[in-house]
């Protein structure tokens, strides 16, 4: 009887914060073709040997943590640390090869570039980009103007996209990746798009979506905006978790090895 | 280090990046039609947008394909000189196969091509080799609108049989759906094969009856003749020759024709969608 009562107000107090992405013992390989030489003789093979000169690149080594309702957590890492293979894996674009990633909806990345034709208009592009998003014909044209005009491309639309310079370009990617309200986002170095006009815009923008969003994941090597807009960091070095929590202590040990 | 990790499941989580059941998968697919039309239309105009000549190109190149085709086997090699409205069945042979093999070779790569799209971001991916075959279909109905003004130009006057095209070229849809389904997803798993592809429909355009007729050329051979007829692409060109041209007995209707292309395309699609959703996971994968 009383261990009974006791379970039902631990479950009913337990938790004032919510998990929303649960990544457990997560290990990523990746097999590639070795091209070039080996350094030895002895690894030499021919045409027939070929299949064999593959190198698993293990890029991330068990990595766990749990975000939970409304973080902002800001990835940081040298250069190949895994950053950007884990922010895939948490959107399910990379499988994991070991380990497992539970979220309690798609979590979606902040980048729609490659769906765009560059051959094309901007107007074209805006609406190729909102379908690829998964938005209905309808609602991109409901957002059409929004866009336009939060990319400040309106006397540009109808030039084929080619023409942009690349902070338009940058400009008008963010715009349309950004319009749809995301419960867990993930940004990779996006911030820094653009002059210093649009950067104010465009940070003002991650931040009302962090609010209406509940989780963003920020991926950057720019130490200010981490320490701006993220109440929790993880560093990553060589596909392990390093440290896990408050930004500034964080940040000043991840500088000290630099 | 090995930090304490939430139950997930005790929370309501799910698993990311596992496949949906086919259902679900196909109902995903449904709503991303918006998508996967306008990516089709947005490429042809890409495609033709810095030509002069723009859209125009759709139709100017199967014409100067068949034009080459009808000098080299029509005049220099004269072969064929047997064949009853030799222009005619060529390109009706031209404008069909056509379909065929840009859908089999930019179906093919309607996966590996798009790497990028695929790793960004989340949508299945079967909306990319199904763009392309809309993508080539969108291609090939002003093109057979155009050949029946050509067939009318050299005197051949429409009949009701000219209306059954149309099931016809939907059943070829389908067909070339599957076999992009197919090549999209052994091309991922065997990037070799992008290389091999050209040869394969190169076989199948020498083999299939375009510039000769088979059933001249092997006339003594019912046997073989019977057999041909359960090629999919022969059985394809053949029955659109018959439904278009009555000029000869060699263009009369053969029934048997409408069985066997619903089954290969009723078949190849069912194949190829499991075949191709059974890999989704692999699809954005690096290696």
């Amino acid at each position: 009887m009383v261990a009974s009562t006791e379970s039902h107000e631990t479950s009913g107090t337990s938790e004032e914060r919510r998990p929303v992405v649960v990544v457990q013992d997560l290990h990523v390989e990746y097999r590639v073709f070795a091209t070039g030489k080996r350094a030895t003789d002895a690894d030499r093979g021919g045409l027939l040997h070929r299949a064999k000169r593959t190198r698993t690149v293990h890029a991330l080594k068990g990595i766990s943590f749990t975000a939970y309702e409304n973080d902002s957590i800001g990835i940081i890492g040298s250069n190949g640390s895994g950053k950007s293979t884990l922010m895939r894996a948490i959107t399910g674009l990379t499988p994991a090869t070991r380990g497992a990633i539970y979220a309690s909806s798609r979590p979606s990345m902040l980048g729609v570039g490659a769906a765009l034709i560059k051959q094309l208009s901007g107007q074209r592009n805006v609406i190729l980009g909102g379908l690829a998003l998964g938005f209905s014909k309808a609602e991109v044209e409901e957002r059409y103007d929004e866009i336009v005009d939060f990319a400040g491309i309106r006397p540009f639309i109808d030039l084929p996209m080619r023409a942009y310079s690349s902070g338009m370009t940058a400009r008008l990617k963010f715009a349309i990746a950004t319009i749809r309200n995301h419960e867990i986002l993930i940004v990779d170095e996006a911030l820094a798009v653009g002059d210093r006009k649009f950067r104010k815009r465009s940070e003002e923008r991650i931040r009302e979506i962090r609010d209406n969003a509940g989780t963003v994941f920020l991926v950057s090597h720019s130490m200010r905006s981490i320490r701006d807009t993220c109440n929790r960091v993880i560093w990553i070095e060589k596909g392990e978790l390093i440290m896990d929590g408050d930004p500034d202590e964080v940040i000043a040990a991840y500088e000290e090895t630099r | 280090m090995t930090p304490t990790v939430d139950d997930p499941q005790a929370h309501g989580l799910t698993r990311v990046g596992g496949r949906p059941p086919l259902g679900e998968y196909l109902r995903g697919v449904a709503q991303r039609k918006d998508f996967i039309v306008s990516l089709a239309k947005f490429r042809i105009e890409a495609e033709n947008q810095r030509q002069r000549l723009g859209m125009l190109w759709i139709v100017l190149k199967p014409i100067l394909n068949a034009a080459v085709f009808g000098i080299v086997f029509g005049i220099l090699m004269a072969s064929t000189k047997n064949v009853p409205d030799f222009v005619a069945f060529l390109i009706i042979g031209v404008f069909m196969f056509e379909f065929f093999s840009a859908c089999m070779g930019s179906g093919s790569k309607s996966i590996t091509s798009n790497q990028a799209l695929v790793q960004s971001l989340a949508f299945p991916r079967m909306a990319l080799p199904i763009s392309v075959v809309v993508q080539k279909f969108l291609q090939l109905v002003p093109t057979v609108g155009l050949l029946m003004v050509f067939l009318v130009l050299m005197g051949h006057m429409p009949s009701w049989n000219w209306l059954l095209m149309i099931p016809l070229t939907a059943l070829y849809f389908l067909f070339c759906l599957g076999v992009a389904f197919i090549t999209a997803r052994l091309t991922v798993h065997l990037p070799d094969l992008s290389n091999l592809l050209p040869f394969i429909t190169r076989f199948f355009f020498y083999t299939t009856g375009i510039f000769f007729s088979f059933d001249i050329r092997f006339e003594g051979m019912p046997k073989l003749l019977q057999i041909v007829e359960y090629q999919p692409v022969y059985a394809f060109l053949s029955l659109s020759r018959e439904l278009l041209l009555d000029s000869d007995p060699l263009y009369d209707v053969r029934m048997q024709f409408w069985p066997i292309i619903a089954v290969w395309s009723i078949g190849l699609l069912v194949i190829g969608t499991v075949f191709f959703w059974a890999a989704e996971e692999r699809y954005g994968r690096v290696d």
